[in-house]
């Protein structure tokens, strides 16, 4: 067992903020949370109904980013987003995809390869989903990770604006978070936490 | 910012599906081509090896044949799910708010496409080398259309068993050949049968029993443990 006592209820607006220490289940509870694993005990709602019971209309409502962003290493940026968001069920806007893409500073690698890009430039290029794709709850797993400060700046604004659009988001990251807003939770993983 | 994204209808995102497996084997050809040439090269060593006993030659083809294109399509199952899996794409379909066996049959059948439909083009024409009659070689080809399709099906079900693995290429092969047995009984009885003058279409009613058993079978099977290997 990694950890029992884990009770919380999100409202529009909110920021879940996970915190722990390495390989106290950050990267888990965010797969039990997307469906990916299945909890020992206890229940995940959506909107009051379980989300295992609900199963593509919960889908429908999330967005989940984890480690690995399901980016194929020999096609383009655009290639790999416009499959991410079929999946989701949306046909991706061109013009829009290739204007965000730019304003996250990509304009340069939109026809290579994902192979030649950075860590930090993938990173973006899976991030740009959070401005493309219709969601109502976004589960990030470490989103700073290996980005710039530009980059975390850019990314906090969208949360923010995210949340004060109504939408619900769950993340994890190691460093402090600079965004200040009142719809901010925190929990920690460390008291929860089964040795 | 809100989203200009057009809703996808089902029909046109299973294609997308289909289509992004096929475009990333496509920048990616030797993966392919390498099975491809396998079977060429495994299927024409018979003739060489064999000398000039052409009875022989033309009894053995069936069964050479349809063999080689069973290893074929064994050495492409790793790579099934394997890429998906490793980058985390395979979770993003997972999570995918359309039915996750539908778009899991698109990508076996992707594979299908690129692994098995390439044997049934080339297949007659080795077949010559075989000294099979034209009746046979149509045969041939037909019993590997219904045939490859069916191994994909099998297959998926142990690419997405050993997901993770290590080691997993050759437990597919433990795993999957017993599965195989029946394709390769029918499809090889099928042009073993229209060789020597025989009707075909018993083993080509059984070959598409197998094949509608896999149908119903495999992406039920291969979804489930596909879930599983991401737990």
């Amino acid at each position: 067992m990694l950890y029992k006592d884990i009770d919380f209820t999100l409202t529009a607006g909110n920021i879940l903020y996970v915190q722990g220490a390495n390989g106290t289940g950050k990267t888990t509870l965010l797969r039990t949370l997307c469906g990916l694993s299945k909890p020992l005990r206890g229940t995940i709602d959506w909107c009051g109904t379980s989300i295992y019971a609900l199963n593509e209309d919960y889908a429908r409502d999330l967005l989940y980013l984890g480690h690995q962003a399901g980016l194929q290493d020999d096609l383009t940026p655009l290639e790999n987003l416009a499959f991410l968001l079929a999946l989701a069920g949306e046909d991706m806007d061109d013009k829009q995809a290739r204007q965000v893409l730019e304003t996250l500073g990509l304009k340069q690698v939109l026809h290579l390869p994902v192979r030649f890009l950075s860590q930090g430039q993938k990173r973006r290029v899976s991030l740009a989903r959070l401005w493309m794709q219709n969601a109502l709850l976004w589960i990030l797993d470490e989103p700073y990770a290996a980005l710039d400060t530009e980059a975390i700046r850019l990314l906090e604004l969208r949360i923010k604006q995210f949340s004060e659009e109504g939408g619900i988001v769950v993340m994890t990251s190691h460093q402090a978070l600079a965004m200040q807003t009142g719809q901010l939770k925190h929990l920690s993983l460390d008291n929860s936490f089964e040795h | 910012m809100s989203t200009l994204n057009q809703n996808l209808p089902m029909h046109k995102l299973l294609y997308r599906v289909f289509m992004h497996d096929i475009r990333v084997a496509l920048r990616r050809q030797s993966d392919v081509v390498a099975v491809f040439f396998f079977f060429i090269i495994a299927t024409s060593l018979f003739p060489l090896g064999t000398g000039v006993d052409q009875k022989l030659l033309m009894a053995m083809a069936p069964s050479v044949l349809w063999v080689m294109a069973l290893l074929s399509c064994m050495l492409s199952l790793p790579r099934m799910f394997s890429n998906d899996y490793a980058n985390g794409a395979l979770e993003q379909i997972v999570l995918s708010n359309q039915p996750t066996i539908l778009l899991i049959l698109m990508k076996i059948f992707a594979h299908w496409v690129l692994s098995g439909l390439p044997l049934v083009l080339i297949a007659p024409v080795i077949g010559l080398q075989f000294n099979l009659n034209t009746d046979a070689l149509i045969v041939l080809a037909e019993s590997l259309m219904i045939g490859t399709l069916a191994l994909s099906l099998i297959g998926s079900i142990g690419a997405a068993l050993t997901l993770g693995l290590r080691g997993a290429g050759i437990l597919i092969a433990i795993l999957v050949l017993p599965l195989y047995i029946p394709v390769l009984v029918f499809g090889a009885g099928a042009v073993g049968a229209i060789a020597i003058g025989m009707s075909s279409n018993g083993a080509f009613s059984l070959l598409g029993a197998v094949l509608a058993i896999a149908l119903v079978v495999a992406p039920v099977a291969t979804t489930f443990a596909i879930k599983i290997a991401l737990e």
